[in-house]
């Protein structure tokens, strides 16, 4: 510190200026990377609610002319397109509802109980995720026909429910360790058994965060496609009918579905990104 | 009514680590005991083998003369204030001081009469309907506090419930606590590492070490008559003082040599090599300008005025004395000075074991 204040002045501003560079290369690296993520999703979104006419412009526009819903409506009216959408939203509930029974005890057994090769299970989870949904999903189709459950919700739901359990186990352990022990053992010391001081005490204080988990659930679940277009053939979700349709399809529709697909996943993204942080260990209470 | 028996309790952690090793402890119904000892110890252990939260390897837990040593905590009959509070966020004050009464199904109107009734005891009335996000750190206390008196346990349960207040509220709360538990009646443990906690709040205090109980006593007892040196060193501030000395006898007494000095022994006193501890009370120990019969010539180090008094470090050859003087004593650093020690303060332990030698009582 000392030799700092006693240096010359010009090294001083020497130094400054470098570390202002510095700042200036930073977020200037970071304004690129943000316009490489967000032009693409402007562009989609200002042409998806334009005229159908306006849609085939180019130069696209970058500030609208005109708002209309005549794009989307074209999108939302196109054959098989409302039908595929409940079956995502059927789709999406289910493998929530099975994840969560499922991942959240997992999740909550990881963060209260020191069970021998707890570090391990943690880790195996997550390299479940490394196996390729390709190789998992042709054998899988084979089960679903034998199980007379393929080109179902239910086969579908399954598939997602294998691909989204690691991440609820590891975002529901890291809330459930959030809520400190101690409450808990409280809540057991004034006549709660067990479940009842889980009931009472955990789950209303994890209800946010578990709310979080399940959001990102249904988002997983919602923008899958592979797993959907290989277990699917006539009922297909949405991501998958627009995949098969899309190259055939008229500009409106493309940019009607991206937009309709991406939409969902940035605003629960956007809403529940503390949680998703919190699963890497960051204290965020 | 509602006393506390505790037989060979042992905890094994990790198959290897005796936190609480084969402890036996009595506390008697409406006594308020006070488990002392340094971080480690096994100390918050045994509470919350009291409590329930754990449970022993081997060894028995009464209270008020059922064997409870099996049962979860909601079928103890005691309540617990925890080191960090853990009063529940999600409710009001109202309804984490009504959480234990709930469950146990009381009727709605009882509960109403007895959390006002806690909630009057520990000053908290105005917040009732508050969130402890609301209430400062000593407030969050005094909700730790009411929801566990409120339950009118047999025994409470008490773990560093003030090592999370500053210094003043500390001081405050403490006497506050003594007040409500002697007006409550109810049997208490109370788990601290802080020693004038413990000497202030106890009926009795057990030291603890390395899972085993050192000593049961009055804080009197503890403070003047320690059952070893880790005891001696540990209560008290500044801790006792212990002197290396050797017995010998002389002119038909008996002396404890110390360096090149020497002051009278009890004749009683006796060790294999007659290698001796001789511990002494800073505030037991007279300190003289002159020379004086049976006292021990010193050299000031360092003199520190604590208002009340002046805390004066002195040196004997290599070993160091810490003495209590008054405040307007002229000591000076490099002064000569004269360590009288009071007839009777002087307590005697085995240098290897240093265990108290037999002069107790």
């Amino acid at each position: 510190m000392t030799a700092n204040v006693a240096a010359p002045s010009s090294e001083r501003r020497r130094r400054a200026r470098r570390r202002l560079l510095g700042r200036v290369l930073l977020y200037l690296g970071a304004a690129l990377l943000a316009l490489w993520v967000l032009a693409p999703i402007y562009i989609i979104t200002v042409t998806a609610f334009s005229p159908r006419s306006v849609v085939y412009d180019y130069p696209k526009h970058l500030i609208p002319r005109e708002v209309s819903a005549e794009t989307m409506d074209f999108f939302v009216n196109s054959t098989g397109v409302l039908p595929s959408l409940w079956r995502s939203v059927q789709v999406a509930l289910v493998t929530l509802a099975l994840s969560t029974l499922i991942g959240a005890p997992a999740g909550y057994a990881l963060a209260r109980f020191a069970f021998r090769g707890r570090d391990t299970f943690r880790l195996a989870i997550l390299s479940t995720r490394a196996f390729p949904i390709v190789i998992l999903s042709i054998p899988l189709a084979v089960t679903f026909i034998e199980w007379g459950i393929y080109d179902t919700i239910w086969s579908v739901a399954l598939m997602h429910t294998a691909l989204a359990l690691p991440f609820t186990v590891l975002i529901t352990s890291s809330i459930f360790v959030s809520v400190p022990r101690d409450l808990e053992e409280a809540a057991l010391t004034l006549g709660c058994t067990p479940i009842s001081a889980f009931v009472r005490v955990v789950l209303p204080l994890a209800l946010p965060g578990l709310a979080a988990a399940s959001i990102f659930t249904f988002v997983l679940s919602w923008n899958e496609v592979f797993a959907a277009v290989i277990l699917t053939l006539r009922e297909r979700t949405l991501p998958a009918l627009i995949l098969a349709a899309i190259t055939e399809s008229p500009a409106p529709f493309r940019f009607a579905a991206a937009w309709f697909m991406a939409a969902p996943s940035l605003i629960f993204i956007f809403l529940i990104r503390r949680y998703l942080l919190g699963m890497w260990g960051r204290v965020s209470r | 009514m509602a006393e506390i028996r505790l037989q060979g309790v042992t905890k094994i952690f990790d198959r290897r680590v005796r936190a609480v090793d084969n402890v036996d402890l009595t506390i008697a119904d409406q006594e308020f005991v006070v488990l002392l000892g340094p971080s480690g110890c096994g100390k918050t252990t045994l509470l919350r083998m009291v409590a329930g939260l754990e449970y022993p390897e081997s060894g028995r837990i009464e209270i008020g003369g059922r064997d409870v040593t099996d049962l979860p905590p909601r079928k103890r009959d005691i309540a617990m204030v925890f080191q960090s509070y853990a009063v529940f966020p999600h409710l009001t004050v109202f309804d984490n001081i009504a959480f234990g009464l709930k469950m146990k199904k009381t009727p709605k109107a009882e509960i109403k009469r007895r959390v006002e009734e806690a909630a009057a005891l520990v000053e908290l009335s105005p917040f009732l309907e508050r969130y402890p996000a609301q209430l400062s750190g000593g407030q969050r206390q005094r909700v730790a506090v009411a929801r566990a008196i409120v339950m009118q346990p047999a025994v409470l349960l008490m773990d560093e419930p003030l090592s999370n207040l500053d210094a003043l509220l500390r001081l405050n709360f403490r006497a506050e606590l003594k007040r409500l538990v002697r007006e409550l009646k109810t049997t208490t443990i109370y788990v601290t590492h802080d020693q004038v906690e413990a000497l202030s709040l106890g009926d009795r205090i057990a030291v603890m070490r390395e899972g085993r109980i050192v000593q049961v006593g009055t804080p009197t007892e503890v403070y003047d008559r320690p059952a070893t040196e880790f005891v001696g060193g540990f209560i008290g501030n500044p801790p006792m003082n212990f002197l290396r000395g050797h017995l010998e006898r002389e002119d038909g007494r008996a002396w404890v040599a110390i360096g090149e000095q020497r002051i009278p022994a009890p004749e009683s006193l006796a060790t294999k090599d007659g290698e001796v501890l001789v511990g002494i009370r800073a505030e037991n120990i007279e300190a003289l300008s002159e020379p004086a019969p049976d006292s021990i010539q010193t050299r000031v180090d360092v003199v520190e005025p604590l208002g009340s008094h002046l805390l004066v470090t002195a040196s004997l050859g290599d070993q160091r004395v810490k003495v209590l003087a008054r405040s307007d004593a002229p000591i000076q650093p490099d002064d000569q000075l004269w360590l009288r020690p009071e007839p009777g303060k002087l307590r005697w332990f085995d240098r290897e074991t240093g265990e108290a030698l037999g002069t107790r009582g």
